[in-house]
């Protein structure tokens, strides 16, 4: 049984207007310690992925369609009062900014010890033991000191170190890291990523990494989705995905990578914006900014199907194996 | 907002298509109090004509009749429908006086805070650097001391300095000035934190690349751009500065009994209240909080609508 | 903590001079201190004579600063209608003031906190509507009409509570009473404390709630829910402490308003405190009690906005107080 499997999951958000949806049909799994990427441009839906997993969606939004199996349990349809118990304890997450994401008025220690003690029944010292022990583990320096002290008195790459530590408190099975270096100084950007890969190396867990950046994910995890207006448009090893893309928009992400463009070139882009999620056009998504559209992506929205060793969903890779395949 | 002056042909049909009309449109509430707004307003206006009787005029008024109880009461006389009060005045006619005694106080005080607030709040913003530091901590102290604080202190020194009877003579000018003064900083820094904001955005860069002149640029293309937020503060303060003024008429630093505003009529009427006569103080009591109340809800109501910041969701 | 001190004395110091400087103006320019203390029977040339030697003709500047040495004193002048100094006077009346403070800020603490916390968790309850609609109400109700409507509901209509006065107080020492340890004190402080409380708590509600429903929306707080506390240990500790700090800061302002608001609430229950004495004094033109009011008024403003700061740096671990 896979750690993770989630199935047709869609989610809308409930808003005046009328209800959009901002995931659709997104399915994928995930055994233990296996590394996840996905990626997208910001509205993709990547960061909504993520909270629905472990059913945080903030208010006006809400599951839709779909499970999220995690051991077997489909965790959309649980309690909030079961779903405690595996937040935080099974599943951490890690968040974007660290400036943001700890508490201003609680000292480290409180936030540390609350969050172990919320899952174990254990005093306040061997909890204080404990964190100190997983302080240890990312590298702070003077980790007594920093547990009675709070989050202004510390760097932002530091503060992002607690949050892992937080994250690592209770041995998770898995974590999932929503962009968590890109409000971090670049040197300490790919410190910090490091330090994520050795933890879960080192103690088996799961790694969803959310990000816009494919050459994070290319450093970091086995697998990648890329999505795109709320969909999944391609899923397959990382490696394949870097070097044989097949969706026109993967190519163009990976086109896009500053070390892709040659030394006084200029960097390459996709033209266009992402839809937003209330004007989506008929057919492919993407259509509008794809330069090899086809009359069928006006059409159809095409269905994620297997090319080579992923899944893509577009109507000219289907068209171009089907061609593949006659010629056979 | 962007209310661009080329396009006046269309303004109507732009108003009639905005996000604003539209909301209107479907609030009960909204329209509930604007109507009642409207009325309070139209009433006050035309206090002289719609009253049956004259308050001020000494000649109309007739001891005998005082504290005569509303005419559907059983001791009511028919000619004064709400009835008397202790002087023997037309309470109803004197409710429409005093309503127009409170707004024009109200309106005017406001309009004082807005001339001011906005005027210092423009410089501060657009000026910057000592001058705006320097402003706002003006108007943190003066924000510091509560404006009934301020207002009882000065009408009463002023009073005890005047003398009751030429103090009764400068009430209305006395109330609008602490009032109106006591308040700018609402509007001031409101207007500063948006002057802010606009500075940043390319139209004002390309008027001053245009070269037109610092006060053209913040009367002509920043003020129109900070209309929203001043209704929204003017309908707030309104309803407080008639609430301040009632307050102090009350304490009997406002308007005279002669010359009532609902105020000092609810106090005039406090007294009798124990004698059974209840209707001297708890009509235009009514008045006053139905008239503060739906200027309440109409700047809930515009905060709502007109706040870009709620648009997020 | 010393720093904080000296910046918080300079304050303090500006404040009392501002005050000085405008009480003693209105001494100045308030009635004739001789024809309170001689009458009218006394000719102009023994009145000319006796300005001389009361220091009234010297420049203002002297007169100011003989007024500032006596007030440093404790002297600010002798009431004119109590026979008494004014200081005196105004702080036997110190304690009923108080009483009534303290009764409103308890109500207001009561209510304001449970019920905004309340409509910014549901927003969306009927009762957290009911509790943003009343309390629109309560904002447009003038605290004087609600202080009337108190009386003639709960005196005149049904006769629970007293209409007026301070009732049987306890004499802790010869200057000393408070209503607050008699039965009977405490029956009379009811509805006046309701009254005073009744301005300041829908204003609470609505800045407690909407401060937390800002600090809810906050990363930390949805990072707080992945972690898998318990919800009332992310609202009331987490969100809570947070929605604090800027409830502190109008709170330290609205306590202006809560001493002017004493003046009407006294007024109309004939609270015998300060607020009820300075407008006496001010029917009366009793300037040394005006004056004296002033000073005690701008103290207690000096002295509640540095304890409103110390709570402040308490919560709020941002703000140095205490270097370590």
């Amino acid at each position: 049984m896979p750690l993770l499997e989630v199935n047709n999951l869609e989610v809308c958000f409930g808003l005046r207007q009328g209800s959009v949806t901002a995931l659709r049909d997104i399915s994928f799994q995930l055994e233990r310690g296996e590394r996840l990427g996905i990626v997208g441009e910001s509205g993709a839906g990547k960061s909504v992925l993520g909270f629905s997993i472990i059913n945080l969606i903030s208010r006006p939004g809400f599951i839709n369609k779909g499970e999220v199996l995690f051991e077997g349990k489909n965790l959309a349809a649980l309690k909030n009062k079961e779903m405690r118990t595996i937040r935080g304890n099974r599943i951490a997450m890690i968040f974007q900014d660290p400036m943001m994401t700890l508490n201003p008025v609680l000292t480290i220690g409180d936030q540390m010890v609350e969050c172990l003690r919320a899952h174990r029944k254990i005093s306040k010292q061997d909890a204080r033991v404990i964190s100190l022990q997983k302080l240890k583990q990312v590298y702070i320096p003077s980790p007594d000191t920093r547990l009675d002290q709070y989050p202004h008195e510390l760097s932002g790459g530091m503060r992002q170190r607690i949050v892992i530590a937080i994250g690592l408190l209770l041995d998770p099975d898995l974590i999932i890291a929503d962009e968590p270096t890109t409000a971090l100084d670049v040197t300490i950007q790919a410190e910090i990523m490091e330090l994520m890969v050795e933890l879960c190396e080192r103690n088996n867990v799961a790694l969803i990494l959310i990000t816009h950046d494919l050459g994070v994910v290319s450093e970091v995890t086995q697998r990648t989705i890329v999505m795109y207006a709320g969909r999944v448009i391609e899923e397959g090893p990382t490696k394949e995905i870097i070097n044989d893309a097949q969706h026109p928009y993967t190519q163009g992400l990976i086109n896009a990578l500053p070390q892709m463009a040659l030394p006084g070139q200029r960097l390459n882009q996709i033209r266009g914006t992402m839809p937003g999620l209330n004007d989506l056009p008929s057919g492919c998504a993407f259509s509008p900014r794809c330069d090899y559209v086809l009359p069928a992506c006006h059409e159809a929205i095409p269905a994620l199907t297997k090319s080579g060793g992923c899944n893509v969903a577009c109507h000219l890779v289907t068209e171009q194996n089907n061609l593949s395949e006659v010629n056979e | 907002m962007d209310a661009l002056p080329q396009i006046k042909p269309s303004m109507m049909a732009r108003f009639k298509d905005s996000h604003f009309w539209h909301s209107f449109k479907r609030d009960r509430v909204a329209q509930f109090c604007f109507g009642i707004f409207s009325l309070a307003l139209l009433l006050a206006i035309f206090a002289p004509l719609i009253a049956p009787f004259d308050p001020y005029d000494s000649a109309q008024i007739d001891i005998m009749n005082s504290e005569l109880p509303p005419s559907w009461e059983a001791e009511g006389d028919a000619q004064f429908w709400l009835g008397t009060d202790a002087q023997g005045r037309d309470l109803w006619s004197t409710i429409l006086y005093g309503t127009r005694v409170s707004l024009t106080i109200g309106i005017c005080a406001v309009m004082l805070q807005a001339f001011l607030g906005i005027i210092i709040g423009l410089a501060a913003g657009y000026i910057g650097g000592r001058v705006d530091s320097l402003l706002m901590r003006i108007a943190d102290v003066q924000l510091s001391f509560s404006t009934m604080m301020v207002a009882i202190i000065v009408l009463a020194v002023f009073q005890a300095a005047f003398g009751t009877e030429l103090y009764q003579q400068l009430a209305m000018v006395m109330l609008i000035l602490v009032i109106g003064i006591a308040e700018w900083p609402q509007y001031a820094r409101t207007i500063r934190a948006s002057v802010l904001a606009e500075k940043e955005k390319e139209y004002v860069d390309a008027a001053r690349v245009m070269g037109f002149g610092t006060a053209r640029i913040m009367f002509r293309h920043i003020l129109p751009n900070t209309l929203s937020p001043i209704l929204v503060i003017s309908t707030v303060q309104i309803a407080n500065a008639i609430i301040a003024e009632a307050s102090l008429s009350f304490l009997g630093l406002g308007m005279p009994v002669s010359q009532p505003s609902l105020g000092s009529l609810i106090s005039s009427g406090f007294e009798y209240i124990f004698s059974g006569a209840w209707w001297i103080t708890v009509i235009p009591g009514l008045v006053l909080v139905a008239l503060v109340l739906v200027m309440n809800l109409l700047g809930d109501w515009l905060r709502d609508v007109l706040n870009p910041k709620l648009y997020k969701g | 903590m010393f720093a904080f001190l000296i910046r918080r004395l300079f304050q303090a110091l500006v404040v009392m001079f501002v005050i000085s400087i405008i009480s003693f103006s209105i001494q100045d320019n308030l009635g004739d201190p001789l024809r309170e203390m001689l009458g009218q029977s006394v000719s102009e040339e023994q009145r000319q004579a006796m300005r001389d030697e009361m220091g009234l003709n010297d420049p203002f500047l002297t007169q100011y600063g003989r007024f500032l040495g006596k007030a440093v004193q404790g002297d600010l002048g002798t009431s004119y209608f109590f026979k008494e100094p004014a200081l005196d006077v105004i702080l036997k009346k110190l304690p009923a003031t108080l009483e009534l403070v303290f009764g409103a800020t308890l109500i207001i603490i009561v209510f304001s906190v449970p019920l905004g916390i309340y409509s910014a968790i549901n927003p969306q309850s009927i009762f957290s509507k009911i509790i943003m609609g009343v309390s629109t109400i309560g904002i447009s109700v003038p605290v004087f009409l609600t202080a009337i409507g108190l009386i003639y509901v709960f005196a005149i209509e049904l006769g629970w509570m007293p209409a007026f006065g301070r009732g049987e107080t306890f004499q802790i020492t010869e200057n000393l009473d408070t209503a607050l340890l008699t039965a009977d004190g405490l029956h009379h402080l009811i509805l006046p404390s309701f009254t005073l409380a009744s301005i300041m708590l829908p204003l609470f509600i609505r800045l407690i709630r909407s401060e937390m429903m800002e600090v809810l929306q906050s990363e930390y707080i949805k990072f707080a829910w992945a972690k898998g506390i318990s919800p009332w240990r992310v609202y009331f500790l987490h969100a809570f402490k947070n929605t604090m700090l800027p409830v502190i800061t109008v709170g330290g302002v609205q306590i202006g308003t809560m001493v002017a608001y004493t003046i009407l609430t006294e007024t109309v229950f004939q609270w015998p405190g300060m607020g009820f004495l300075f407008l006496e004094a001010v029917n009366r033109v009793d300037t040394p009690l005006i004056v004296a009011y002033l000073i005690v008024v701008g103290a207690i403003f000096v002295v509640t906005n540095t304890l409103v700061d110390l709570i402040y740096g308490f919560v709020n671990p941002t703000v140095k107080l205490t270097g370590k």
